[in-house]
């Protein structure tokens, strides 16, 4: 069995309670970091440990804090991203409902390690019974003396508030979310400044997703150096997959990174092997933004090597052969499912979510969306297909926040992998009404594959 | 403008005012606009959607512009600008849901409450619409019923059935 650091203790009864949770070691990471370490030495910790941002940029957790402004007599917020919206990606959510402790306790030795005093879960507005969940736990661990004025008579004061939002996928972006915090439109900022000199209310600020900071609390219990010797090459620690489509078992896995994906999809430890003893077609490694592989790229690099699950190996090949881990957002298709199909709802997504602001963003994933929808209704023409690639290339990198290259990147790698599927809904206007284009060669030896681009 | 279609005159409960002012303690000295997003949260689940002179209400509360209460109201997709049936039931359409079978279940729901998406069933019980992704895509087809946000889990039409049935009863 691979270790568990977040999702050890998840089948408990009970272990979203205070009492529960602190029977099976709770909040002894508050304890040390409070009591034995400075905030620049939790810094450190987290810094060995190679923590990397589990919201979807990857990018070292402990060099963005130590990026923080810290100008005298001005606030430091520390605000969690809990907006979880990307779809593919539903593990905050699972972790905030079953053991929401994991949460708040982090939220506390990172606030401490930061020098915030009040901080913030920002949670998307319709986990209304996640939102209930936290402010419960908060309650609780404020009754424990865990937060407030001088907790465990340290004399460390932090006020933690849950905000809600109101429904918008960009306000997972971070400084979109900072404007929704302060009780805006989620329109994303043009950066610099980053949120670590000027974020909310116009104070240096550390936005972390939900999973980064919880993850903070075995790097403390553990020791940073631990935590890294766990995973593979710069991808160190444990890390949840959503894993969501056509599989036997569905749901939120922690693996320790560095697991090959093959055995994280058909070992009976994961998720079983494809529903209904039906064949892998495509993934979505992580998440609807990265781009999609067909099955022979998801299990083996360009040159035969097993892929694992690391930051890495997904993204081995780049584009022409590769994916990103992003969120861990992990979609698998089988044999019966429509890539275009598939390409079209992820653009309608994108458009319906653009903030507007860019007029590349706002008009292009609305073209995209047409174009694909009639590619996909059996109006489409030879050319569109190029059409699309020419739209995404023109949104890719012309914004003010990545929503446009994740708007993009679905779009130009369905075509760079299943071209022939959109010229086969061309061809066959009527036949791909209702049948299908199959498995095709998506799962033959990779060599073919390789050569697309 | 925001088309509004009924004007009823608002006024805040004192359950209402005092949650409100609670939510409004949670931010910095003179960063209270911080509590709109929340209070309109709270007075949608008391009055069932955000009319022109409920939205002014708060931007009177809040001592901000109304224009600033409008365009965050119409940016978020939780808010209703015009009145619902009784129960919005919102079923999530995005990619991993449409690979276990949520576009089928959108078209039974149309037939089964005889009523286009967004529009309301003549006895105002139910309004229902397809939203994106709702961070459950392992136990899709979801659907989900605010102002609780009571959320459901791996439907099938005969549990879709049974929960229509079971909201009618209540
Ligand atoms: C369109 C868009 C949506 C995003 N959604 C989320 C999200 O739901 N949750 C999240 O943690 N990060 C999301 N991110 C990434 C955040 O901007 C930010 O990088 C992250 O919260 C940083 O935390 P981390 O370093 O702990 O990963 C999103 C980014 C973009 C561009
Ligand atoms: S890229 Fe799209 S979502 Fe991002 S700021 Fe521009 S218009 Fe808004
Ligand atoms: S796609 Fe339906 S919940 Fe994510």
């Amino acid at each position: 069995m691979a270790r568990k650091l977040l999702l050890e203790h998840i089948n408990v009864p009970g272990i979203n309670t205070l009492d529960v949770y602190r029977q099976k070691g709770g909040y002894r990471a508050v304890e040390k970091a409070l009591k034995t370490l400075t905030p620049d030495e939790v810094v450190e910790e987290v810094k060995k440990s190679g923590l990397r941002g589990r919201g979807g940029a990857g990018f070292p957790t402990g060099m963005k804090w130590s990026f923080l402004a810290k100008p005298e007599g001005v606030p430091r917020y520390l605000v969690c991203n809990a907006d979880e919206s990307e779809p593919g990606t539903f593990k905050d959510r699972y972790l905030m409902t079953h053991i929401p402790h994991a949460l708040i306790e982090g939220m506390i030795v990172s606030s401490f390690a930061l020098g915030a005093n009040t901080s913030y879960i920002y949670v998307r507005g319709e986990m209304m019974p996640q939102i209930r969940i936290l402010e419960r736990a908060i309650a609780e661990a404020k009754q424990a003396g865990f937060l407030g004025k001088n907790i465990l008579g340290t004399g460390y004061d932090l006020e933690l508030y849950v905000q809600p939002g109101g429904g918008a996928y960009i306000c997972g972006e971070e400084t979109a979310l900072l404007e929704s915090l302060e009780g805006k439109r989620g329109n994303p900022r043009i950066k610099p400044p980053f949120p670590a000199i000027a974020g909310l209310y116009g104070c240096p600020t550390v936005v972390n997703n939900v999973e980064s900071i919880a993850a903070t609390v075995p790097i403390i219990n553990d020791g940073g150096e631990e935590y890294a010797k766990i995973g593979i090459g710069r991808s160190t620690g444990t890390k949840l997959i959503s894993a969501s489509g056509n599989l036997v078992r569905p749901g939120v896995y922690e693996i320790e990174l560095g697991l090959p994906v093959e055995e994280f999809i058909y070992s009976d430890e994961y998720c079983g092997g494809i529903a209904n003893g039906k064949r892998l077609k495509a993934t979505v490694a992580g998440g609807s933004s990265v781009p999609v592989l067909p099955a022979n790229l998801t299990l083996k690099l360009a040159n035969g090597d097993p892929r694992l699950m690391s930051y890495e190996s997904l993204s081995e090949g780049g584009f022409a052969t590769g994916t990103m881990m992003g969120s861990g957002g992990f979609i698998a298709f089988d044999e019966d499912q429509c890539i275009v199909r598939n390409t079209w709802n992820f653009a309608r997504f994108y458009h319906h979510e653009s903030c507007g602001q860019c007029s590349p963003c706002r008009e292009g994933t609305g073209w995209m969306e047409k174009v694909l929808h009639r590619i996909e209704y059996g109006h489409g023409k030879m050319s569109d297909i190029d059409l699309l690639v020419d739209v995404s290339k023109n949104i890719e990198g012309n914004t003010i926040c990545p929503l446009g290259d994740a708007a993009a990147w679905p779009v130009a790698s369905a075509i760079r992998h299943f071209r022939d599927e959109f010229e086969w809904h061309v061809k066959e206007p009527v036949k791909s009404l209702d049948t299908n284009y199959g498995l095709a060669n998506y799962a033959e030896p990779i060599a073919k594959a390789a050569i697309t681009e | 403008m925001l088309k509004v279609e009924e004007q009823q005159p608002v006024a805040f409960s004192a359950a209402l005012l005092e949650k409100c002012a609670e939510i409004v303690s949670r931010y910095p000295e003179g960063k209270h606009k911080s509590a709109l997003l929340p209070i309109l949260h709270e007075v949608q689940a008391e009055l069932g959607w955000l009319s022109a002179n409920a939205m002014d209400k708060v931007a009177e509360y809040l001592n901000i512009q109304p224009i600033e209460v409008y365009e965050v109201a119409s940016f978020y997709t939780m808010y209703f600008l015009k009145p619902q049936g009784k129960y919005m039931l919102e079923i999530c359409r995005t990619g991993p849901c449409c690979l276990v079978g949520a576009e089928k279940l959108m078209d039974h729901l149309e037939q089964t409450l005889g009523v286009k998406e967004g529009e309301v069933t003549p006895d105002g019980l139910f309004s229902w619409r397809g939203v994106e992704c709702l961070a459950a895509c392992g136990y899709g087809p979801v659907l989900q019923i605010g102002p609780e946000y009571t959320f459901y889990e791996n439907l099938d039409k005969q549990k879709l059935d049974d929960l229509i049935q079971d909201l009618r009863k209540k």
